[in-house]
């Protein structure tokens, strides 16, 4: 038989039932529309979450004061004390490293903004220059922190859009004095809106120079220093060098804690892709599923064409035959099926990235290849039964019944 | 051209061995047309369907064209049948939701044809069943007779060295019966071999050949 017959022969099978194959398409078609749009789904949220960590800025280190030697408690905070300040010295002592690119130390603190009249609470940050690089931060007008000694300061200060707003209303800012506690700063730069990144809302903050800020707050101790390493490969080394240099410079204690951002990504991204692999498990039952309904409609199918096969075998149709008929009906159920599932998954895909646009849903490669599989492999395994059991009827019992 | 020796074929029905043919021997030769008769029951039934090499005799050997296809497996006979053997049944077994052109390309489908072959051979097969008008009706909007007539068209599209009709007729009013035996006697007449199986005496009578069954053997054959 030539392979075009075989494929019209099924046609007409498929064709003559059509209520039978309308209901097969449908059952095949959900579970694979099923598996593409739960990874989709999976993998919209590791991108989100992937994006929301490389706006933080790349290649970046952290490092915290403080060990966490249990695991889960964030170091330093919830021990309430912990053994060594991190001071200025030591992240001017980071400079050794050849696998490090920049850094900028940070102070974080609350402070009351004055200007004129009106005053706010708003987080202040005490940094350097090197931070607006370190954080991908934009300008909207001015610029930022001067180049310099960290020791010394001058009285500037940078400050987020909503601050602006509403210290300043819509006046221009670049020029203006404001108070933060007792110290007077000069406005120079006015921070371009950012929004959120992770917990951390650039358009509510006032920045300052790091000797400043340890001045206000009238603390030596460092709450961050933020290191970039010169390259993704030198992350891993850039982190080695800051645990040597720091324990070198505490009495040989590892008492700081250092976070890359990949760790903490790689995290992220196993939870999510367990989740994914999880849920699109699940999914993929319902092809299972669809694959029994397809071997029951073909055993079905064997017994109702059971003269037919008859005939089929009395004009000299061989068992080979008779079973790559049955294998043939059943592929292009599934790849029917499958097909229609991807078109049904990708509108669904498409509606659902209307609603949510923030997020970049997309199902990855491998499940719209493994569903479409799925579908086909589960389809010739479930009709192997059945299509054996056509091949073995016996042609004059088949024929004599009427 | 068919040489059956000392065929015997037994079934088992609830435990007891029916004796459907024993020792049959029996030789047709190319452009017979014979006529197999006997009472229901007789075996000659289970004789079509080993002749056809649907079925397997116990004992005996069958030669058929000088082979002896006897020790054949299952994929060989298939192949054989479909060079080999045309079959007409009492109930047309066409397959319902194909056209009548779809019904009679079927055997050459199965056997692998090239299209461009298939459509001659189609056309002459249609001219010469004067199935023309109906090629593109499926079975359920023929008449019987025209049911038959694709039958046999069927049969008839490889070219085969037997016709085997089991009670070509018995589906048939009386009328239609007469048209589609003088169709298998065409086919007889342009030197092809057929054998019906019928229980019908004035069906009988027709043919050249006259077989006579009961209890699975032979009791008469008559000639001219």
């Amino acid at each position: 038989m030539r392979p075009a017959d075989l494929l019209d022969f099924a046609w007409q099978v498929l064709r003559g039932s059509p209520a039978r194959t309308l209901l097969i398409l449908l059952a095949m078609g959900i579970g694979v529309a099923a598996v593409v749009l739960v990874t989709a789904l999976g993998e919209g949220a590791r991108l989100y979450v992937a994006n929301q960590f490389g706006s933080l800025g790349s290649n970046l280190i952290i490092v915290l004061p403080g060990r966490s030697e249990t695991a889960g408690a964030m170091p330093g905070v919830l021990i309430g004390k912990t053994p060594r300040d991190l001071t200025i010295e030591d992240a001017l002592a980071l400079k050794r490293s050849h696998a490090i690119r920049r850094f900028a130390p940070l102070i974080i603190g609350a402070g009351n903004v004055r200007a004129g009249a009106l005053s706010r609470d708003t987080p202040v940050l005490g940094s350097t220059a090197e931070l607006m690089d370190i954080r991908n931060m934009q300008m909207a007008q001015g610029r930022f922190l001067p180049e310099g000694d960290p020791r010394h300061s001058q009285p500037v200060c940078v400050i987020g859009a909503k601050v602006a707003s509403e210290l300043f209303g819509s006046r221009a800012v670049l020029g203006e004095w404001v108070r933060v506690g007792d110290r007077r700063f000069r406005v120079i730069g006015l921070l371009a809106k950012q929004g959120e990144s992770l917990g951390f809302n650039t358009d509510e903050i006032v920045i300052v120079p790091l000797a400043a800020a340890q001045a206000l707050f009238n603390t030596e101790a460092l709450f961050r220093i933020l290191v970039e390493a010169k390259s993704r490969e030198q992350i891993a080394h850039a982190k080695a060098d800051v645990e040597e240099i720091i324990r070198l410079r505490h009495e040989g204690e590892r008492d700081v804690t250092v976070i890359t951002q990949d760790a903490v990504l790689a995290t992220f991204d196993r939870i999510l892709n367990a989740l994914t692999l999880t849920v699109a498990s699940i999914a993929a039952i319902s092809l299972a599923v669809a694959g029994i309904l397809i071997m029951n409609v073909m055993l079905i199918a064997v017994t109702q064409r059971r003269r037919e096969i008859g005939l089929l075998k009395a004009l000299g149709a061989t068992g080979q035959q008779i079973r790559l008929a049955f294998f043939t009906e059943a592929m292009l159920l599934a790849s029917g099926g499958a097909a229609a599932g991807l078109a049904a998954g990708e509108l669904g895909r498409s509606i659902i990235a209307q609603v949510y646009p923030a997020i970049p849903f997309q199902a990855p490669w491998w499940a719209l290849v493994a569903a479409p599989a799925t579908a086909v492999i589960t389809a010739v395994l479930f009709t192997l039964a059945p299509a054996r059991r056509a091949a073995r009827l016996d042609p004059v019992q088949a024929l004599s019944r009427r | 051209m068919i040489r059956l020796s000392g065929i015997a074929r037994t079934f088992l029905v609830g435990g007891e061995e029916v004796h459907a043919l024993r020792e049959v021997n029996l030789a047709i030769t190319r452009g017979e047309y014979l006529s197999i008769m006997g009472p229901s029951g007789s075996g000659k039934s289970t004789l079509l369907n080993i002749i056809g090499l649907l079925d397997r005799p116990n004992a005996g050997i069958y030669e058929l064209d000088g082979g002896n296809v006897t020790a054949l497996s299952d994929d060989e006979l298939a192949r054989v049948r479909r060079e080999k053997i045309g079959f007409v049944f009492q109930f047309f077994h066409l397959v319902p939701r194909l056209t009548a052109l779809q019904n009679i390309e079927l055997p050459m489908v199965l056997a692998g044809i090239d299209p461009a072959e298939r459509r001659g051979r189609l056309a002459r097969l249609l001219a010469e069943y004067s199935l023309e008008e109906r090629a593109s009706h499926r079975p359920d909007q023929l008449s019987g007779g025209q049911c038959q007539r694709v039958a046999i068209a069927r049969a008839m599209s490889m070219g085969p060295t037997v016709i085997l009709a089991d009670e070509p007729t018995g589906n048939l009013d009386r009328h239609t019966g007469q048209e589609v035996l003088s169709v298998l006697e065409r086919v007889h007449h342009n030197g092809g071999t057929v054998v019906i199986v019928t229980h019908d005496p004035d069906i009988g009578a027709r043919s050249q050949r006259r077989l006579r069954m009961l209890d699975g053997a032979i009791v008469s054959d008559e000639n001219g």
